[in-house]
């Protein structure tokens, strides 16, 4: 059964607490069992506590199936880009180092690329992802578009991504502020870009804040 | 008619015509040639040309033919030949034969795949000299009691018709249907049962193979049943069921899941295209300076997405293609960039900027099962 075309996958990482509930969600699911196809980051463990969850985006001409030598990687009527074919899957890692978004994962044990399949086995019987279900803070959310306007008024679906000279549309969008005037996310514009936040290293110079 | 199309054709012609020529061959002009199973040969003829076809088709892709080509210098390489010769046989016989990467992947799926294999494996080696005409059995002349085995034409060994050895070679299709009819119930009880391979499966793709090796199985064990005990009550019936099973099977093998039996030796070259990898330099990201993948790697990566029509070149940047960038750092990339956007709302400012290049991320939870899956994996994303 296919995903109903009115769900859709929304990820807004600014909003990740860090609390890997979405992390251990995704070990539960029945696909890849006991481990997690999640990526979750921290931007510059160092200096910052941003946590920034990524999740396969489902694009529409995936560049991992296209690399793929083995012919292992298909996507699916209903545009979810599935993981490999564990027949044909030949772990050579060229999808694990091609993926735009950084997602796959190698099991160097078993030969074979693992990612998320968005819980296919939920989704395509009308179910939310584990991880979706989980999210305390709606940074993985999945419902109607219209559920995401009423939850989040002030944010907008975008799904289309420049990675230099190249365009990507994902399945899954990504929300950014209502005003923005962006159609599309410019990542390797951002690529030298510091990150937004809070320097932990000017709140231990704080008067009083010192970690002594 | 492109180019690739025509070049396939042509190696499908041409293997297909080699393994005619050997059938001519090996049965003396169809001297040894058994009339009765020339369409079983038709069919294998058929599928000869179909994979072929296929497989052709498959390496002219852009990351195949790569692999393809590497695989063989990687093996090939000088001053490793001896030790990849080593390498070859341990993954041959770990990997090929006894499965150990499904056995890893899970018990149950690795002795269901290992009883499906060797059943298949069997069987193939039986009936493919046999209806090729390479192989025959026939009475000694003079001696009744002895059967001998003729190879090609020459006798190969004899024995008498009521050994053990006799039994065991007469009945070598029922001891291939048993392990294959085992290993298809463990399958099908797999796909029957559990949630995640019911979610992703396919008839096509998944059941129709289980099904027509069922069939095959069962209607071949029934021929022998009939001769066997029923003083071959309906066999002419059961002969065609048997052979249209037999020839269904033959002329599926290009089209569906049983194509991953010519894919997957790609695994070998892969792992030796990996070991000449780790001989030469890294990969470093040019946005946190760490080594990752093999340099190699990341350029002949380059190579087939611009052979691929993907443009990941980035004008301007210090990175060149975004091929040169690590995993983590690519979805770091993506974050700010999408967390950039948020600033007149969320608040928040830019981190100062206190090193070059910018800082590595770290998984949040590099443990078991919810980071890195392997070596590979550690290398690639650095935790």
């Amino acid at each position: 059964m296919p995903v109903p075309e009115t769900r859709e996958f929304f990820l807004d990482a600014s909003r990740c607490i860090g609390c890997q509930s979405c992390v251990q969600a995704c070990a539960e699911c029945d696909t890849h069992k006991g481990q997690s196809m999640i990526q979750l980051d921290y931007v510059d463990r160092s200096r910052s506590t941003q946590t920034l969850p990524v999740i396969c985006m489902h694009c529409d001409s995936p560049t991992c199936a296209e690399v793929c030598p083995a012919d292992a990687i298909k996507r699916t009527e209903d545009g979810v880009v599935q993981t490999a074919r564990k027949p044909r899957c030949i772990a050579c890692n060229n999808c694990v180092l091609a993926c735009p978004f950084g997602v796959p994962k190698m099991n160097t044990r078993m030969n074979l690329m693992m990612k998320c399949d968005m819980c296919y086995d939920r989704t395509s019987v009308g179910l939310k992802p584990m991880r979706a279900s989980v999210c305390p803070s709606q940074a993985l959310a999945f419902g109607t578009r219209e559920e995401i306007a009423a939850l989040r008024p002030g944010a907008r679906p975008v799904n289309t991504f420049q990675f230099g000279a190249q365009t990507i549309r994902t399945k899954v969008n990504v929300l950014v502020p209502k005003a923005a005037a962006n159609e599309i996310i410019d990542v390797t514009a951002a690529m030298y870009e510091p990150p937004l936040g809070r320097d932990l290293l000017d709140d231990m110079s704080e008067p009083g804040r010192s970690p002594a | 008619m492109t180019r690739e199309v025509t070049r396939a054709l042509g190696w499908a012609s041409a293997v297909t015509a080699g393994l005619a020529l050997l059938i001519l061959l090996g049965s003396r002009k169809l001297e040894h040639f058994d009339a009765a199973l020339v369409a079983y040969t038709f069919s294998i003829v058929f599928a000869t040309f179909g994979l072929t076809y296929r497989y052709t088709m498959w390496l002219s892709r852009p990351p195949t033919a790569l692999y393809w080509r590497r695989g063989w210098q990687a093996f090939l390489l000088g001053g490793h030949r001896l030790r990849n010769a080593r390498s070859w046989f341990a993954r041959v016989t770990l990997d090929v034969l006894l499965n150990r990467f499904i056995l890893r992947r899970d018990r149950l799926r690795g002795l269901t795949h290992l009883l499906i294999m060797w059943g298949c494996t069997l069987a193939v080696a039986i009936t493919f000299p046999l209806v090729f005409g390479w192989l025959h059995f026939g009475p000694v002349p003079g001696n009744l009691s002895m059967y001998q085995a003729v190879v090609f034409g020459f006798v190969a060994f004899r024995f008498p018709h009521d050994s053990w050895v006799a039994f065991l070679l007469f009945h070598g299709l029922v001891w291939a249907s048993f392990l294959v009819i085992a290993g298809v119930m463990l399958a099908m009880r797999r796909r029957m049962r559990e949630e995640g391979a019911g979610a992703v499966q396919r008839f096509a793709e998944d059941f129709m193979p289980l099904l027509l090796l069922f069939a095959v199985s069962v209607t071949g064990l029934m021929l022998t049943a009939s001769y066997t005990w029923m003083r071959g009550y309906g066999f002419t019936f059961i002969s065609l069921l048997h052979a249209c099973t037999v020839i269904g099977t033959f002329v599926w093998l290009p089209f569906g899941k049983f194509f991953h039996v010519f894919q997957r030796p790609a695994q070998l070259g892969v792992s030796f295209y990996k070991d000449m990898g780790r001989l030469g330099d890294k990969a470093h990201c040019r946005r946190c300076g760490h080594a990752f993948s093999s340099r190699m790697h990341v350029l002949d990566l380059i190579a087939v997405e611009r052979q691929l029509g993907f443009k990941y070149e980035i004008p301007g940047s210090p990175a060149e293609h975004y091929q040169w960038v690590c995993p983590p750092c690519r979805r770091a990339s993506f974050a700010v960039a999408q967390g950039l956007l948020w600033r007149d709302q969320r608040g928040g400012a830019p981190l100062s900027q206190t090193h070059e290049p910018q800082a590595m991320p770290a998984q949040a939870n590099p443990g078991l099962g919810s980071g890195p899956l392997g070596p590979e994996d550690a290398e690639n994303f650095h935790p």
